[in-house]
């Protein structure tokens, strides 16, 4: 018999003409070095790991590129436009990052404030369609707004990616109505990205329907990264799971799981 | 002046290189393997095989970066 978990495991998630089988996704930023960063990947049991693009440290006091942990062979890199606040940057950096890389996928951000790295969605709608126009296959870093995700599905992109909650937050999946509708009515794959603290996060924010999800941080910043990989591994395919299996309806009364026939006098 | 040097701003950072230097040039000086980095030059990026043909002229932009720790 084929468990739930290994439905989970064998259905393929298809991105912009490729297809992935871990619907968990992780970046490489903010570990305490780089080998717990490698085991911390590899016990997530993610394809996707995302990178950053910035200036070479001339002077050499910093680590040297990620390139040098992590197997590019292994992984799919997935290049972001971390930091970037205008869409002209933020095109900027995806050509960089499309050279620099082994890919035409780019994460786009861009930033409209620096408080709370909320995106700017008329600047990333503006970069969406110009990366999409130059062959990117653009997956777009969005607030949990149906009608920002539904522009940039039809700008073109490959992804959907709108947020639990504030980058590096931790705060978990404040608004799940409207990611389940943002998922319900877009035909291209949602991936949540940003906000997941812990393994329930992960779980709950799977139930609703959504194709993958993007993490860091939760990673980065457990006290046992490597441990957290493993649980957030477990959380999103229990979360798949239970997702396909189709939860039993929730009840404002309690119905007894025993007969009621055969009670003694 | 054979050895005569010019100004350009690498990685933001005023630089002083030789006349003439190609992109390929600089990055040797700067102990930079070419594969390992992308090249902008004046905001155009320089594919590899050309990066010893273009050379540098004073006041020119040069930024090389690479990937990094993200998320």
């Amino acid at each position: 018999m084929t468990t739930a978990v290994e439905l989970v495991r064998n259905a393929p998630l298809a991105i912009g003409g490729r297809t992935f089988h871990s619907r968990l996704m992780v970046g490489t930023g903010k570990y305490r070095d780089n080998d717990t960063m490698r085991r911390a990947i590899e016990a997530s049991g993610a394809e996707i790991v995302t990178v950053a693009v910035r200036r070479v440290d001339l002077d050499r006091t910093k680590a040297e590129g990620i390139l040098y942990h992590l197997d590019p062979k292994r992984y799919f890199l997935l290049a972001n436009t971390a930091g970037c606040s205008t869409p002209e940057d933020a095109v900027r950096y995806a050509r960089l990052a499309r050279e620099a890389g082994f890919n035409e996928f780019v994460k786009l951000e861009v930033i409209g404030d620096q408080e709370t790295l909320l995106p700017d969605v008329q600047g990333l709608l503006e970069a969406a369609e110009a990366l999409v126009k130059e062959g990117f296959q653009v997956l777009a870093y969005t607030n949990e707004d149906l009608i920002t995700a539904l522009r940039l599905e039809d700008a073109g992109c490959a992804a959907v990616m709108p947020l639990a909650s504030p980058i590096g937050s931790g705060l978990g999946l404040l608004n799940p109505y409207h990611v389940r509708l943002i998922k319900r009515r877009l035909r291209v794959p949602v991936i949540v990205d940003a906000g997941v603290g812990t393994a329930s996060d992960a779980c709950v924010t799977m139930e609703q329907g959504v194709d993958g999800i993007l993490m860091n941080t939760a990673l980065a910043a457990a006290r046992d990264p490597v441990a957290m990989a493993q649980a957030m591994r477990l959380a999103v395919e229990a979360g798949r799971g239970a997702y396909l299996a189709g939860r039993m309806p929730k009840r404002e009364v309690a119905v007894p799981s025993s007969p009621l026939e055969g009670m003694l006098d | 002046m054979k050895d005569e040097t010019i100004d350009i701003t690498v990685n933001g950072k005023q630089r002083a290189v030789p006349r003439d230097a190609s992109l390929l040039e600089l990055l040797q000086s700067l102990e930079l393997d070419p594969r390992a980095v992308v090249v902008e030059h004046n905001r155009a990026i320089v594919r590899r095989p050309a990066l010893g043909r273009v050379k540098v002229a004073a006041g020119d932009a040069v930024e090389l970066v690479h990937f990094v720790g993200g998320g």
